[in-house]
């Protein structure tokens, strides 16, 4: 008799999974993240499961305006989504969108204050354009050029860089605060709204909406039909195969990290001179983190990233709607977010990978009968 | 003149969080776990310390409270939270075999919201008449020093002031890094951080050895958090509070290179660094002391770039630092 003890599971890796096996996996995953979210809520409101959601939907779609601001916060979460995407494609750890968007806020305010009566409005809308884009460019070219050249860690870089922006925000907040002494920038050229974006139809979230639209497809072309997408899948499959196939790795890089800081710099961008027309340090909203958790859920697909930050943002919307109506913290909607969160990352292995339990002593001799 | 005795024990009291969350995540990197979710952790570390002192002191009469179980509720309640938290992540990340920066930020929304949200809501939850969450008795364990520190002067100011917690983490760091650089299951541990397919031909078991040191890590991060509330804000809790101080915890780790005993002086430095602001006579300019907040990052930024030039075989992050093992993949 064989003494070796065989393990109750033994794992392997799968072949891929055809697409419809493995999104059904993900929604089996997000299903049983919200009986537990339900579940949760009950524990500590003690209301019925089914009214809390109704109470989420209602948050979230009662009115055309929460309608609004959800599209809104959804289309924001996206374009940060979309920004990190191609640094991951490239397996560069961009975790510094935080950073990004703040920088682009600050050109963006900076070309407000500082240059109205100077230039015409029309020509000042694209100055703030080219400023944001290039200051979060910038923020993200730095990591880009120390991981490029020395191998620099740039996870810990972009995540340091985040405080240095967040700083030097907090910074000219004061140099620019208004009025004086009170620690708020206030509402930038409120009375003359010189380099406000213009309202369509009356609605001023809807023009962000369609920007981001726009560069949602943009950048499902870009990472599927060009060279440049081409070149950032083949760096993060191997970078070595890409070296081989004379691709210059350091400059896909670089080249790369602008385009994702520039895009998180036009958000800052939307965020200031589309809605808020404000600047604060807390402006961006953690929308750099949650983005990487956004963009990682659709497996890197711009298409699959707007109904994973539309699930985002339904969840925090929701719960603080919840939180609202029972006189609990606001910080509910992070618990909901992380504890779905925790339910997706945990179903990817059971895409990859497959499990064989170990065959019970009779089934075995069954089979064994059965083959004689 | 720069007030160094009223600047040295302000700068060991911000340092004191820092040093146990920077001590618990070199021993969680030393396996090649990255845990981002360090912020997330201390937070639920501080939080559930907080309830278990909150549930305590309000059910106890305030003469007959003992000051043995004030200690030890918070503390095993702090410890348990963590552990959970330290649990989930290598649950995810070792045996599922999740992304790590994933995971781990996902812990970060998760542990802070969880902190925010029973700091908020706790009064409510317990149906208690409570203004605030105020542990003016569980803190004034916390804080006792030895009582005859006030009387030393300058000495006992700045080598006798502190609460038991700031010495625990002392300790702490010093048995770490004694464990990595001296004992044999150190090396292991080094070893499944540097290269998991070598430990395990050499028979180490790694997945055990990365759910020990990510689970351990974890508790002690979370002594950070409890420190943090117990200690330096005096039992209070106020949601936010805690702010940025579990990335600056992570900046350290990369700031020592590695090494839990460098830990104690490099953390005393960056809280020296992050209330430097304070003391800095700017006049009336204020915009400038946000400029000096940035200090501590700028400074991770330079140790990171440095280290990098330089390629010096001790100096480097740990080779499997974020990338998941499986044995049957190489």
């Amino acid at each position: 008799m064989n003494k070796t003890r065989e393990p109750l599971v033994h794992i392997s890796r799968r072949d891929t999974l055809p697409w419809y096996k493995a999104w059904g996996i993900r929604a089996a995953a997000i299903a049983a993240a919200l009986v537990v979210c339900a579940v949760i809520t009950t524990l500590l409101t003690g209301e019925n499961p089914i009214e809390v959601y109704a109470a989420m939907i209602d948050g979230n779609f009662g009115t055309s305006r929460r309608i609004w601001v959800l599209l809104q916060n959804v289309a924001m979460l996206l374009i940060v989504s979309l920004a990190v995407t191609p640094a991951f494609k490239m397996r560069f750890w961009n975790i510094g969108g935080e950073g990004q968007i703040m920088m682009g806020c600050l050109a963006t305010a900076a070309c407000m204050i500082c240059l109205p009566g100077v230039v015409p409005n029309w020509l000042l809308i694209i100055i703030m354009v080219i400023a944001s884009a290039t200051a979060g460019g910038i923020w993200g070219l730095i990591p880009a050029f120390f991981k490029a050249k020395w191998n620099t860690n740039e996870t810990l870089f972009t995540l340091m860089m985040n405080y240095v922006a967040t700083q030097l925000v907090a910074f000219f907040i004061i140099i620019w605060e208004s009025p004086k002494g009170s620690g708020h920038v206030g509402i930038i050229n409120a009375d003359s709204q010189i380099g406000w974006f213009p309202t369509i139809g009356g609605n001023k979230y809807m023009l962000n909406v369609l920007i981001v639209a726009v560069i949602t497809a943009a950048m499902y072309v870009y990472l599927k039909y060009t060279k440049h997408g081409y070149e950032i899948s083949v760096v993060g499959e191997s970078e070595r195969t890409a070296r081989y196939v004379g691709i210059k790795v350091e400059r896909v890089i670089m080249r790369t990290m602008i385009i994702s800081g520039a895009l998180c710099g036009i958000t800052g961008l939307l965020l200031v001179a589309g809605t808020d027309h404000t600047i604060t340090t807390t402006l961006s909203a953690s929308r750099g983190f949650t983005a990487v958790m956004v963009s990682w859920l659709a497996k890197f697909s711009p298409i699959f990233m707007v109904f994973t930050s539309l699930l985002i943002e339904f969840l925090g919307r929701g719960a603080s709607e919840i939180a609202t109506d029972f006189g609990l913290n606001e910080a509910f909607g992070d618990i909901l977010t992380g504890v779905i969160l925790f339910f997706i990352i945990g179903c990817e292995f059971f895409i990859t990978y497959r499990l064989h339990f170990r065959k019970s002593a009779a089934h075995e001799a069954k089979e064994a009968a059965e083959n004689v | 003149m720069f007030d160094f005795i009223a600047f040295i024990p302000r700068a060991v009291t911000q340092g004191v969080p820092l040093m146990l969350g920077s001590t618990g995540e070199t021993l969680t990197q030393k396996s090649g776990n990255l845990n981002l979710g360090l912020p997330g952790v201390m937070y639920v570390g501080a939080i559930c310390g907080v309830i278990g002192s909150f549930i305590y002191e309000t059910g106890t009469p305030a003469e007959s409270i003992n000051g043995f179980l004030a200690v030890m509720i918070p503390l095993l309640s702090c410890l348990a939270g963590s552990l959970l938290m330290g649990l989930l992540y290598c649950f995810l990340t070792v045996t599922l075999r999740a992304n790590q920066n994933v995971t781990g930020l996902a812990m970060t929304t998760f542990g802070v919201g969880f902190g925010n949200f029973f700091g908020g809501s706790l009064i409510k939850l317990t149906d208690s008449e409570v203004p605030s969450i105020a542990l003016s008795a569980t803190s004034s364990y916390f804080k006792a020093t030895l009582p005859f520190a006030d009387k030393l002067g300058w000495f006992g100011e700045i080598f006798l002031s502190y609460g038991m917690l700031a010495y625990i983490a002392i300790v702490i760091a010093i048995i770490s890094s004694y464990f990595l650089k001296r004992t044999r299951p150190g090396l292991n541990l080094r070893a499944v951080g540097e290269d998991p397919a070598t430990a395990d031909a050499a028979g180490i078991n790694v997945t055990r050895y990365k759910y020990k040191a990510t689970c351990i890590g974890c508790m002690i991060a979370g002594l950070g958090g409890l420190y943090y509330v117990m200690d330096y804000s005096s039992g209070i809790w106020s949601n936010d509070a805690f702010g940025d101080r579990g990335w600056l915890a992570i900046a350290l780790v990369i700031f020592t290179m590695w090494r839990p005993a460098v830990g104690i002086v490099a953390s005393i430095l960056f809280g020296g660094l992050y209330i430097l602001y304070l003391f800095i006579p700017t006049g009336t300019n204020l915009a400038v002391k946000e400029l000096y907040k940035m200090l501590p990052y700028l400074v991770t930024i330079a140790v990171l770039i440095i280290v990098s030039l330089k390629k010096s075989r001790e100096n480097q992050p740990p080779a499997h630092l974020g990338l998941s093992y499986f044995r049957e993949e190489r």
